[in-house]
């Protein structure tokens, strides 16, 4: 009964996505392994490190209280061996803030108690990872949307741009957008 | 006002960023991509279909019909393909 319960205060909670997630006016803020104001618990990361998935998720599922971790990591594909790397700019400044506020979002949709995104930069072989994002939550249902919401907007708002690099040496081009991912972003404001 | 340029954006118009005193009239995102389009070949290449371009004021996402008015940093993008 409590899974039915869930799916209703999931109901609830879900709106159309043009209300502002409040933010703070101060500089772009990385919220590393911190507990903000309402007690969530935000790991909001932009690096060029590995992204050291197992600490991720102890860290938001260490408490007592959490009952769901979902997990998606997203990695650089080889494309059939024609891949070298996979060259990721971004936005210093701007792609902490926007991560964060997906994260604050995706906060007052669903009540999850923590989560964590962490989007690489700078040069990523393929087989490594180039994204991760986690949710937890007291059940599933709240960690599964929240996680599956907040990687479909950081496809779309948070300023990184992939161009890929060839094993022939050569420079290939900048990945273009999809309208696939777009589209996966949208269905959020029909719910 | 600073304007910063990312991706292939930055990449025709040879600069990571620059700063420019706008002239009268240029008033919106959409008046300052026109404007710059008519600046030389490097931005009319960039800039040759406004339409797809992304602007951020400040680190936010903005709309084309967006007033430029009190803005620090006008970034202009590539739509973005992270994740």
């Amino acid at each position: 009964m409590a899974e039915t319960r869930d799916s209703a205060d999931l109901a609830a909670t879900m709106y159309d996505g043009a209300r502002e997630a409040t933010h703070s006016t101060s500089a772009p803020v990385a919220v590393k392994g911190g507990a903000g104001a309402d007690g969530m618990l935000f790991d909001i990361r932009v690096q060029a490190e590995r992204i050291d998935a197992a600490a991720v998720a102890e860290n938001l599922a260490g408490s007592g209280a959490v009952g769901a971790l979902v997990t998606f990591t997203g990695y650089c594909r080889d494309e059939g061996g024609r891949l070298k790397a996979l060259e990721l700019e971004h936005y210093p400044g701007m792609a902490e803030r926007q991560i964060e506020k997906i994260a604050r979002e995706a906060a007052t949709r669903w009540p999850i108690l923590g989560c964590a995104a962490i989007h690489r930069y700078g040069l990523i072989a393929p087989g490594e990872e180039i994204v991760l994002v986690a949710c937890s939550s007291v059940h599933r249902g709240a960690a599964f949307e929240a996680a599956s919401f907040l990687m479909d907007f950081m496809k779309t708002s948070a300023p990184f741009w992939k161009r890929e690099h060839l094993v022939d040496g050569t420079m290939g081009g900048w990945v273009e957008s999809k309208d696939t991912d777009d589209a996966a972003a949208d269905r959020w404001h029909r719910l | 006002m600073k304007l910063a340029y990312f991706a292939w954006v930055r990449e025709r118009i040879g600069i990571a960023e620059e700063e420019v005193a706008l002239p009268a009239g240029v008033v919106t995102v959409a008046d300052l991509l026109s404007w710059l389009k008519g600046r030389g070949e490097t931005y009319d290449a960039a800039l040759q279909a406004p339409e797809i371009i992304r602007v951020a004021i400040d680190h936010e996402h903005v709309d084309h019909s967006e007033p430029l008015a009190g803005a620090r940093e006008v970034a202009i993008f590539p739509p973005m393909t992270g994740g």
